[in-house]
């Protein structure tokens, strides 16, 4: 459907982006729109975090730059090269994690679902990034959105924990739930 | 009992959403407006997607559970099951999600310590079949599920009180609309197994108890009443179903675990009659 006929249906505003996004993109962002994303996302969810933050914290460097890139919490499921589920996990395992990671690499948004905390919230706000959230369990049509893998690091954590470079495609609904202004929109 | 037939039912079992539960999801489009109507829409779009490219419709393929009631050697089945699910990891394949939990290590296979995991329940309808009903079951909703040794004087409304802080407390985390199984009585574990068991039963059908049937309408609409809607993003169905089993308990304890579950609640069931297999629902 298009963005008009998605806009109307639902009476939501609609947003094409495309990674790495820029800062104004980030700052006209609001809670309640949503964003179907094409580029590049990065997965990372609980060991990717732990590991990060370790490498960042003595002075070391990751093996990929998130400054201005778009992160997933996500631990897909493969056949061979190709994704062929990867949905969300529950965003709220990172939360003593997210605000130095967003502090220390310049990422600019996050997918997850659940939501995140105050600790976030206030990162989002402070170093202008957004979180948007991926209607959880809809692996398969995530998927649908995915081109290829671009590349893979720290595969050593075991495959759902590893860092995974997806190619996207209009992937969304992703909806903002978290913005840059310190809003957030959350019910449960 | 032939391995294939497992592994073929573990697929069923991960591609395709058991028809109560796809039906309720329906169902809560009528209720819902503006984005938690687009939350369900996208979920029931990913269900039809799943189904027609064969594909897992959730990436968590969760660890899975058999609840077995045959008259054979216990560690024939059990060793026919972990040979399914080592092959059915790779074919269908499901992500491996079993690791160490301490070293966090992950060997690949959805086996390990203490897995598979199967309950054997006595012995089946009619003598030398093979009966098995399988769940997999996410991270997502088995990590906000919780037990609870109540009082006994706290009574029923203890109870209702335990399930509805349980599913608030839950929130959006494990992915609502969500169905809920109740497990009440027995004692610590006994109640955590009854409220997985009890999200095996199918969603149309009632609870064969006329009191435990309306204890859960008066559950649905509590927990509806919280207003968490479809992924936390508010709206009137946060859960399409609850399901409560029930056992005796010590005359001191009143023991109650919930079970939540995500919308994806994806079981089946199956028999093989000597060499014929037949999956039941």
């Amino acid at each position: 459907m298009d963005v008009r006929g998605l806009c109307l249906k639902f009476n939501v505003s609609v947003r094409r982006l495309r990674t790495p996004l820029r800062e104004e993109e980030i700052i006209s962002l609001r809670v309640g729109d949503v964003v179907y994303l094409s580029g590049t996302l990065y997965t990372m969810r609980d060991m990717a975090h732990v590991r990060a933050l370790e490498v960042l914290r003595r002075g070391g460097k990751l093996p990929f730059d998130l400054g201005g890139e778009v992160i997933y919490h996500c631990g897909p499921l493969l056949k061979g090269e190709a994704v062929i589920s990867a949905g969300p996990t529950t965003s709220m395992r990172m939360e003593g994690m997210e605000a130095e990671l967003i502090m220390l690499t310049g990422l600019r948004g996050i997918i997850g679902k659940g939501g995140m905390g105050e600790r976030t919230a206030e990162a989002l706000k402070k170093f202008g990034a957004v979180y948007m959230e991926f209607p959880g369990g809809a692996g398969a049509l995530a998927a649908r959105a995915i081109r290829r893998i671009k590349e893979v690091h720290w595969r050593d954590l075991g495959d759902p924990e590893a860092v995974w470079l997806m190619e996207v495609e209009e992937f969304g609904p992703c909806i903002v739930t978290m913005d840059s202004n310190g809003e957030v929109f959350r019910k449960g | 009992m032939q391995v294939e037939d497992l592994v073929e039912a573990i697929r069923l079992l991960e591609t395709v959403l058991p028809p109560d539960v796809e039906g309720r999801l329906r169902g809560a489009l009528g209720r819902e407006s503006g984005i938690s109507k687009m939350v369900v829409e996208a979920i029931l779009e990913n269900v039809l997607y799943a189904k027609e490219r064969g594909v897992p419709m959730c990436q968590d393929t969760g660890i899975l559970e058999f609840f077995v009631r045959c008259s054979n050697d216990h560690e024939e089945i059990r060793n026919k099951i972990a040979e399914a699910l080592r092959r059915a990891t790779r074919e269908v394949p499901l992500r491996a999600n079993t690791v160490n939990p301490f070293t966090r290590e992950n060997e690949g296979t959805n086996l390990g310590r203490s897995h598979p995991i199967v309950h054997f329940e006595g012995r089946p309808l009619n003598e030398g079949d093979i009966e098995m009903d399988i769940i997999a079951k996410g991270a997502g909703s088995e990590n906000v599920s919780a037990s609870f040794m109540l009082d006994p004087m706290q009574g029923v409304e203890g109870i209702k009180k335990a399930v509805v802080q349980a599913v608030q407390k839950a929130g959006a985390k494990p992915c609502p609309p969500v169905v809920v199984g109740v497990g009440v009585g027995g004692n610590l574990e006994r109640s955590a197994y009854l409220a997985k068991k009890a999200l095996l039963r199918p969603l149309n059908e009632k609870n064969p108890n006329r009191n435990l049937a309306e204890l859960e309408e008066e559950l649905i609409e509590k927990v509806n009443a919280l207003g968490i809607g479809p992924m936390g993003l508010g709206g009137s169905t946060t859960t399409i179903g609850v399901l409560l089993e029930w056992g005796h308990c010590h005359t001191a304890s009143l023991p109650v675990s919930v079970n939540i579950q995500c919308w994806a609640l994806r079981r089946i069931s199956l028999e093989w009659q000597g060499k014929n297999f037949r999956i039941l629902r």
